[in-house]
């Protein structure tokens, strides 16, 4: 296993219950190993918290990271835990500045996976460009969790030109996806279903920040609500927005951007793309008339975007999706998760 | 996508849709058997395109909706034992039975694990010999061989912590049941595509010419469904009542000899119990007692008497096509997808569920 840093060289070899216990074991797992692959990510205040002076309007959002497998291609419950709070706080219209970090670990976690997911921390969060302020190390004994849980809180900075709320979606908004859907979602499920695709899928997991802030220097308040599809997929996303709002959505099918191998996993496994979580695309509501403007701009950033649908003053508080044979579709909140189906 | 794409072209479901609308004289109430379809149908919005005299009646064949309520209940009390590991297919999880679902039973500690083969099933036998490992086999003859092969597979590597709940149903019986039921008025079927690749065609022709009805065995993409009703349309406005392939991309005459060879060895065909519907003689299939051994029901000594099942759900009147789910009274009020009167409102597949996913509560269907 090839860490960014020299690998730690401890005289254990799994986590056990005493390296929660705050005693010489923990100060041994922290200093020696955790502190020192997170180096210059860490801005270790060596006391009980951190302090942060501000006078700015401030964007804050937490966030717990349960993935199972650990490691799955693309990306690990490491720089999953950083990207996936980073782009909360991005998605308020904020440059996130600093995060916590809690790891609650199971009896018996590898400490050489201990420490990739660490290393992909700091990875993360170099990229993102955010400081570990503070953070907290629990152990649970084996068969109370799941290998490693982690716990992470962002705070950033509201960008002084975002104007970001639900409340400023209007009708008539153009809304645009920045890349194809259901990656992070169909990479994890090929691997936890024990499936074998003969293109391996990577989860989409990254950091948003830098992107967002690029649109929002660009549009300003133009940008009316931008915000992630993560768990649930855009489906769930498009209906908590058509709920706020007060207005309808209006999706068409064929805009909607699948990567072929990730349609042909979903096919198999009888899964619907729009309720698949995703860790690295965004939604953008801007007003019509800019959309292939924000379009081109967000392909300059790197992103394929698409205009999958609008806002519209018809079928209030719904999403209705046009197909392809010409009829409709709703799209509706899934009571929970999905099921695949038998044939 | 390749294989794909073709059977969901637009421009071509225009021009399939253009030549029902210039077949089609007068009203036909046609049923789509297979839950597949009605998913298709419901999904793609083809209701919606359709002309105003055709109706689509939507069949019973969803085996979760089917499932009978006392062998998910059985499949509960087994889960809930504790050297039992229970497999089963993802959308049985939240059916309710009398009391629960398997989804509530995993949340007080039972171990279910969801599966897309019961060969699958074996393996985890075969890596936990200190336990017993239960499929709930259900499905139409789709999932048969697949089920059959997994008792086949352990007995022939000696695995004898493995067995199956089986609960099979089969689709002509059903089909049957359906035109005999006096208040049934269809004109026309699309038979299930997957249950005749693994059965062929054969079983159709005496039905078609006894009921003087077209069937024809359709696929499952928008342009399949399409084109199935285009075929009965066109064979209804002749007056004509053949067993027509529209899926012979997939179903060969004969159907998969090899797929039921294994099931003629593990399976007999027995009476069934369908919920909602009641018992329909010849409709299901029961392990044979050379595999008794890996039969859920004898090693556990599971009861086989199906209680009558009490319920405000009238699952049985939309499965035989008497009543559309919005007709319901119940229906997107009392019964949701989130607390489901009836299976038909659990799978996907189930009419009520469809419509509500997507077609919404608030579009008269």
């Amino acid at each position: 296993m090839q860490l960014s840093c020299p690998t730690p060289k401890l005289d254990f070899d799994v986590v056990t219950l005493g390296h929660g216990s705050g005693g010489l074991l923990t100060h041994r797992l922290l200093n020696q190993g955790v502190f020192e692959i997170l180096g210059d990510v860490l801005v270790n205040s060596e006391h009980d918290g951190a302090c942060i002076v501000t006078e700015e309007k401030m964007a804050m959002s937490t966030d717990s990271f349960i993935v199972s497998p650990i490691f799955f291609p693309g990306g690990s419950i490491g720089d999953l835990a950083v990207n996936g709070t980073v782009n909360d706080v991005a998605m308020c219209g904020a440059k996130p500045l600093y995060l916590t970090l809690s790891l609650i670990i199971e009896e018996g976690l590898a400490v050489s996976e201990l420490w990739k997911i660490v290393d992909d921390i700091a990875i993360a969060c170099r990229k993102a460009g955010v400081k570990i302020v503070t953070g907290d190390t629990k152990v649970v004994d084996r068969g109370s969790g799941d290998k490693i849980f982690i716990n992470t809180t962002g705070v950033g900075s509201y960008l002084p030109k975002a104007k970001i709320s639900p409340s400023r979606v209007s009708k008539g908004d153009a809304i645009i996806l920045t890349d194809s859907i259901a990656n992070h979602g169909m990479a994890i499920m090929s691997k936890r279903e024990g499936l074998a695709f003969e293109s391996e899928i990577k989860s989409d997991s990254r950091a948003l920040n830098h992107s967002v802030e690029s649109l929002i220097n660009a549009f300003e308040d133009q940008i009316h609500l931008v915000t992630d599809p993560t768990r649930g997929g855009v489906a769930t996303v498009l209906n908590e927005i058509a709920s706020k709002t007060n207005l309808g959505v209006e999706l068409t099918h064929e805009k909607v951007p699948v990567e072929d191998q990730v349609a042909g996993a979903c096919e198999l496994l009888g899964l619907d793309p729009l309720y698949v979580a995703n860790e690295g695309v965004y939604l953008i509501f801007c007003p019509d008339q800019l959309a292939e403007e924000v379009q081109e701009n967000l392909k300059a950033l790197g992103h394929r975007p698409a205009m999958i649908g609008k806002m519209v003053e018809e079928h209030l508080k719904q999403v209705i999706m046009d197909t392809p044979m010409g009829g409709k579709r709703v799209i509706s909140m899934l009571p929970g998760s999905q099921l695949p189906r038998i044939c | 996508m390749k294989y794909l794409k073709e059977y969901r072209d637009p421009v071509l479901a225009r021009k399939i849709l253009d030549e029902i609308r210039r077949t089609v004289t007068r009203p036909w109430s046609i049923m789509e058997v297979c839950g597949g379809q009605t998913h298709s149908l419901v999904k793609n919005g083809i209701i919606d395109v359709l002309p105003s005299e055709i109706t689509m009646i939507h069949g019973p064949g969803c085996p979760v909706c089917v499932t009978p309520i006392h062998l998910i209940d059985a499949a509960i009390d087994l889960a809930m034992r504790p050297n039992v590991i229970l497999c089963s297919f993802g959308d049985m999880l939240r059916v309710p039975g009398s009391n629960q679902n398997l989804l509530e039973a995993k949340a007080q500690g039972a171990d279910v694990r969801i599966l897309y083969s019961p060969l699958e099933a074996v393996a985890i036998a075969k890596d936990n010999p200190t336990k017993e490992v239960v499929f709930f086999a259900v499905g139409f003859e789709t999932t048969a061989p697949a089920n059959a092969l997994s008792l086949v597979h352990a007995k022939r590597e000696g695995i004898t912590n493995y067995s199956i709940l089986a609960s099979h149903v089969l689709v002509p019986p059903a089909i049957k049941a359906v035109i005999n039921d006096p208040l049934s008025k269809i004109d026309g079927f699309l038979a299930a595509g997957h249950v005749c690749t693994i059965m062929g065609n054969g079983q159709y022709y005496p039905l078609a010419s006894e009921y003087k009805v077209p069937i024809v065995v359709t696929g499952f993409e928008p342009i399949d469904v399409i084109q199935g009703i285009l075929m009965v349309v066109k064979q209804l406005e002749l007056g004509t009542h053949e067993v027509e392939n529209q899926y012979s991309r997939i179903v060969r005459e004969e159907g998969n000899k090899e797929a039921k060879a294994i099931i003629e060895q593990v399976f007999e065909v027995s009476d069934q119990v369908w919920r909602g519907i009641g018992e329909i003689p010849s409709s299901g299939y029961q392990i044979q007692d050379k595999f008794k051994a890996y039969d859920a029901v004898k090693k556990f000594g599971i009861s086989v008497d199906a209680p009558e099942e009490k319920t405000e759900c009238i699952s049985g009147e939309i499965m035989k096509g008497l009543k559309k789910p919005s007709q319901c009274p119940h229906f997107g009020k009392k019964c949701t997808p989130e607390n489901p009167l009836g299976a038909p409102m659990v799978s996907s597949e189930g009419a009520c569920a469809a419509y509500y996913h997507f077609s919404g509560t608030s579009i008269p269907n």
